[in-house]
This record gives structure tokens, C-alpha cells and sequence, in this order.
């Protein structure tokens, strides 16, 4: 196995003006192709963790490393670079920008990142690949966001998290808006995609009925020393 | 900055609604704005036209500002009038070229009538000592011949051979020297001046429709027929006002030290370039004030447009938190929202300037036909233009906070906004 696209180690995070730490992790590594289903309740530091892969929030002590680079070596502006070039993110709901149409969501990480336009060949070509491979009619893509059902703007974010092929997907709890049904159909999708895609997938939630079919399961309380504090 | 562009538009179309309105408030303050700068601009240029070639105007002593006003805009109260003899005098002495007497007070229809002579015809200029023309007729001949000025015969409808009577005083409703029609003899060709609404007649006209009043009424049981006021004696007693032509400008101050000195009865001689400089300074305040507020205006409705951008922010922290996780950098939000105010002041700016334009369109013939203001179509001078630049630069800045609270923003929320 290559290096970890993602390597945490002795980290310790506290939000400003607060004495407790709230993220306490020894050691954590995700492997290139790995899918990993993180498990959480509310509370649990997952957020605080999401912020600190994608470089928004940076740690007191340890380090995170992704792709091998250290992100506390980077700058503010270097991380936001880092981050949209090698990392796609899908949220719980509302991931779309109102007033951009389907088409123009998906590129927007293109629109930012060189690397992500140009590993991406023609930007709008793989645009309508990826809308295609998540069942998203190509009568939508000319809407606005806002019009589509959230299942579909689930999808259409999932698309905008994959175009470039981005090394890492941070998924966080995307299908919580989603009925049971349309949950396992859009996690099939995800999961095909990134493996299709070569990305890591780190999958965040809190429902432990989601974790089937992912290669590896971590509770957060198993990586996280200050858990529940 | 060219790909936060596109985005910061579509942003900026999204809430076309709320941003629109603030893109009227900030174009109907530039047009105010803008507005009153033309019309003291153009304020100043049709007064500074109105007379020109005269070296002094020759009244009563009284206030130099308000005898210019009166005998030359027809603005303002009338003045103490100055005997014929004194007139005659004037016109006599040696260093004097020409002269034009002019009598004010009765009017037709709201129009000044004022009574002359053939010389104001021959001498008076205006402009750029640009001399009357005739668009059609000749000047006045006969007892009741009447020359009109442009706007008169325009507004009127009035053309040649048209009969007309003249009302004693200036306010519309005046008793009508009803009994001795005037003649349309002459129209005088547009000056931009006040020439435009006036009526001329001659001064021997002028006494003959009053032969039969006193005190300014009709005597009761007393009328003279036209075709009899010959037999009296129509010389003029007195005048408003004398404009006098010297033979050279260097003796301007000689004639003045000699009118003020004329021993039988008090006079002055203004020169009409310094009455006008104390006429804009005491406009200036005025203007000053004008301007000032105009440009609260602007302010004020440019804190409208910060205001509806940063109440638009809190519903847009999930829109700051999903560029944010694309890639925008806080700086690049702090761009999109500026950008975004920056576009709406300039359309406003824009905006502002168009309205001007049409509103100059539309209500220039009215102005100038009401206050004799004229608005020149044009385009904007380089004060306006200046102002215009204050106006942007002045938007920019303001718009400047709401990408400094977007930038904050996306710091504290990061991916993750606490909506």
C-alpha cells in the first residue's frame, strides 16, 4: 500500500476560548481507495474533524497530513488552494449555490481550481458524464439548483464533489434528507463513483445501518481520547 | 477576479428585486445630484448670455443686484424709475456710443411688455455680442406695433398681423388696457435669453395706453381713443432703466463716478459683470447648500445599499460556507460581495445619468419657458464627471463592508456555518 492520502497524528484541537479540547487524536490514517465509514453522534467532534482535514480549522498540537503534505506548512489561502484541488465535499443538505444553474454548480470547483479543471479534460464534458452516472436527467442541468428534489440535489452535489477527481471525498452525513430507500440508492452511487473515480471516501454519520458495504468502520469514540467530554 | 465576476452577476440577478431598488434610490440620487450641478451650471451660462456689449445699466439708486435682475431678467421687484431727462442726458454726453431705454411693468398673458426704443434693436446683443435677428416682420413702426420674442410667439401661437391687448402690471389677472389692441409686427429670432419672452413695444406706446389712467387704474368716465392719443404728448416721463454703450470701455469708470454724481436726481451705474459676480456669490451658499444635500442624499442611499447587502449576508452564510468548500478563498468572498456592490453603484451611477438625460429631454422646454432657464442636452461636463467619480468611488468604499463582514463570516463558519 502507498502512502495514506490522509494521516493524522497526535492531534489536539480546542475551539478558541474554550479550556477543554474538544478533538484528541493519537493516530489515524486512511489508505488511497479506501472507503471509511466514520461513526459519530452529535457532539462527537465530527464537524470539528471535517474542518480540520479540509484545512479550514487548524490543530494546537499535531499535524494532518494529506496526499503527504503537511497542511500546517501551508498558509490560509495555500490550504483553501489545497483543499478544493484535492478534496470534494458533500454536505448534509443544501449543498448548492441558489442562483447557479445544476451545470454550473458541478463546475464550480473547476472554477477555482486549475488542477481540478484540467485533471477534469472538458470541464462540462465531465460535467454531464458524472450528472449522467447519478441519474440525473440531462432536462434538469440547465434548472436552477433550487428547483430539483433534495435526492437530486444530493446527486448533483455528489457530482460536483467527484468532477476533477479529487484524491478525497469527505461525505458528511449526506443522506440524512434522504428516505431510507433513496439513502442506500445514493450511497451505492457514491460509493461506485468514488472507487470508479479512485478517491478515498470518508464517510461521516451517525446512522450505523448506513456502514454496510464499506470496507472499513471507525467509531469516533475509538479515535477521539476526549469523546462525550 | 474575472472568474468572481460571472458569479458575483448571477449573485446579483439572484436578488435583482431587493438590489434593484437600491440601484433606483442610488440612480434617482445621482440624478439629483447631478441634476442641480447642471442647473447652477446652466443657471449661470443663461444669465452670463442674457446681456452682453452693455457697459453700464443705468437705474434710481438702489440695490445693483436687484436693478440688473429687473431691467435685464425681468426677475424680481420693479425698481424706482429714472427721469427722461436724466435718460436724455445720458444719451448726449460724449463718451456715451449709444443708448437703449427700457420701461417695465405691464405684461401679456404672464410675459413682461417692455417699452424701448428702435435703438434696442440696433445696439442690444447678447451672447457673444451676437445682435437680435428678425425670424419675420420688422421692428416696430406704427404707435401699436408689437416685435415678440420667440418663446412668446411660440408659446402663444401668436404670428404677424395677430391683435393683441397688454394688461397693466405683471400678474395675469390685471386690468387689460383693453381699448388700444397691439399689432404683431415683428418676431424676433430665439435668443436663449430673456429677449424670448418678451414683448416690445415702443416707449410712446407705452404712454399712450396709459394717458387715460392714473394710479394705476383706469380714470372713471375718462377714454382716450386710439386714433386720438395722437394729439397729446407721448414722450415718456420716465424709465426703468437705461443700458448704455460707451465709445470705449476704459471710460466705464469716468461714466460711473459721473452718474453716481448726477445732481438732479440719485442714480448709479452697474456694470453688469460685477453685478453678476455678487449675484453668484450669494448664490454660492445656496448652491453650496444644494449640493451638500444632494450629497446626503447619495450617502443615504448608499447606507441603504450596504444595508440591504449585509441583511441579504445572514441568509447567505450556507451560500459562503459551499464556495468556501469549492475553493473560494475568504479574500475571493470578500471580492464577490464587494464586486457585487461595486456593480449596483455603477448601474445606479448609470442609471442616474440616463434619467438626467431624459428628464432634461422632457422638462427643458418647460423650464425654460417657466424660469427661462435653459438645460442644455448635453454631455456631462467634467464637474459632473467629477461627481460622477465621487458618486462610484464613494460605492465602492461602502461596498468594501459587506465584503469585510462576508470575509469575517466565512472565517468564523468555515464549512460548517452555524445558520
Amino acid at each position: 500500500m502507498s502512502t495514506p492520502v490522509l494521516s493524522l497524528a497526535n492531534l489536539i484541537f480546542r475551539w478558541p476560548g474554550q479550556a477543554e479540547a474538544c478533538l484528541d487524536i493519537a493516530d489515524f490514517q486512511v489508505a488511497a481507495d479506501e472507503q471509511v465509514f466514520i461513526h459519530g453522534e452529535s457532539g462527537s467532534g465530527k464537524s470539528s474533524l471535517l474542518n480540520l482535514i479540509a484545512g479550514v480549522l487548524t490543530p494546537q498540537q499535531g499535524s494532518i497530513a494529506a496526499l503527504g503534505q503537511p497542511l500546517s506548512a501551508l498558509s490560509a489561502a495555500a490550504r483553501d488552494r489545497f483543499r478544493v484541488d484535492h478534496i470534494g465535499l458533500i454536505f448534509q443538505q443544501f449543498n448548492l449555490i441558489p442562483y447557479l444553474s445544476v451545470l454550473d454548480n458541478v463546475l464550480l470547483p473547476c472554477r477555482f481550481s486549475e488542477r481540478r479543471s484540467q485533471r477534469a479534460g472538458d470541464a462540462r464534458q465531465a460535467a454531464a458524464t458524472l450528472l449522467q452516472h447519478l441519474d440525473l436527467d440531462a432536462a434538469l442541468w440547465q434548472r436552477p439548483a433550487t428547483q430539483l428534489s433534495v435526492g437530486q440535489q444530493q446527486r448533483v452535489a455528489a457530482a460536483r464533489a467527484l468532477i476533477g477527481r479529487p484524491e478525497i471525498i469527505i461525505a458528511d452525513e449526506p443522506t440524512s434528507a434522504l428516505d431510507a430507500a433513496r439513502q442506500t440508492a445514493f450511497l451505492d452511487l457514491l460509493r461506485r463513483e468514488c472507487a470508479a473515480a479512485n478517491a478515498a471516501l470518508l464517510f461521516v454519520s451517525h446512522d450505523l445501518r448506513l456502514a454496510e458495504g464499506f470496507g472499513r468502520r471507525v467509531e469516533m469514540g475509538d479515535i477521539n481520547r476526549r469523546a462525550g467530554t | 477576479m474575472t472568474h468572481l465576476l460571472p458569479l458575483a452577476l448571477k449573485s446579483a440577478w439572484n436578488r435583482r428585486y431587493t438590489l434593484g431598488l437600491t440601484l433606483i434610490a442610488i440612480a434617482l440620487s445621482v440624478t439629483l445630484l447631478l441634476g442641480i450641478e447642471r442647473v447652477r451650471q446652466d443657471a449661470r451660462d443663461s444669465f452670463a448670455q442674457a446681456v452682453s456689449g452693455t457697459d453700464l445699466v443705468v437705474g434710481a439708486r438702489s440695490s445693483p443686484l436687484q436693478l440688473l435682475l429687473y431691467a435685464v431678467f425681468r426677475i424680481g421687484e420693479a425698481s424706482n424709475n429714472l427721469g427722461w431727462d436724466s435718460a436724455q442726458a445720458l444719451a448726449t454726453h460724449p463718451a456715451v456710443a449709444w443708448t437703449i431705454p427700457l420701461s417695465l411693468g405691464d405684461s401679456h398673458r404672464g410675459f413682461p411688455v417692455l417699452g424701448t426704443t428702435s435703438a434696442y434693436f440696433e445696439h442690444f446683443r447678447y451672447g457673444d455680442k451676437q445682435p437680435l435677428k428678425l425670424a419675420q416682420g420688422q421692428p416696430f413702426v406704427g404707435l401699436f406695433d408689437v416685435v415678440i420674442g420667440a418663446e412668446v410667439a411660440q408659446r402663444l401661437g401668436y404670428g404677424l398681423g395677430e391683435k393683441i391687448t397688454l394688461a397693466h402690471g405683471m400678474s395675469e389677472h390685471s386690468v387689460e388696457h383693453g381699448d388700444k389692441p397691439f399689432n404683431v409686427v415683428g418676431i424676433l429670432a430665439r435668443t436663449g435669453t430673456p429677449v424670448d419672452r418678451t414683448l416690445h413695444i415702443g416707449l410712446e406706446a407705452l404712454e399712450a395706453i396709459h394717458l387715460d389712467w392714473q394710479g394705476g387704474a383706469p380714470i372713471p368716465g375718462f377714454a382716450i381713443p386710439p386714433e386720438l392719443v395722437t394729439k397729446f404728448n407721448l414722450t415718456p416721463k420716465s424709465v426703468t432703466a437705461v443700458l448704455v454703450g460707451l465709445n470705449t470701455r476704459a471710460g466705464v469708470f469716468a461714466m460711473q463716478r459721473y452718474v453716481a454724481n448726477y445732481r438732479d436726481e440719485p442714480l448709479m451705474a452697474v456694470l453688469p459683470g460685477v453685478a453678476l459676480s455678487q449675484l453668484w456669490e450669494m448664490m454660492a451658499i445656496a448652491e453650496r447648500a444644494l449640493i451638500a444635500i444632494s450629497a446626503l442624499v447619495v450617502v443615504v442611499s448608499f447606507a441603504g445599499l450596504v444595508a440591504v447587502v449585509l441583511a441579504g449576508l445572514g441568509e447567505r452564510r450556507r451560500e459562503l460556507a459551499i464556495l468556501r468548500a469549492n475553493g473560494a478563498r475568504p479574500r475571493d468572498l470578500f471580492t464577490l460581495l464587494a464586486l457585487e456592490g461595486g456593480a449596483v453603484t455603477l448601474a445606479g451611477a448609470l442609471a442616474g445619468v440616463l434619467l438626467l438625460t431624459l428628464l432634461t429631454f422632457a422638462l427643458g422646454p418647460w423650464l425654460e419657458a417657466h424660469y427661462g432657464l435653459l438645460l442644455k442636452l448635453a454631455l456631462p461636463s467634467l464637474e459632473e464627471l467629477r461627481l460622477l467619480g465621487l458618486v462610484i468611488v464613494v460605492g465602492t468604499l461602502a461596498s468594501l463592508l459587506p465584503g469585510y463582514r462576508a470575509y469575517r463570516l466565512s472565517l468564523a463558519d468555515g464549512l460548517t456555518p452555524r445558520v
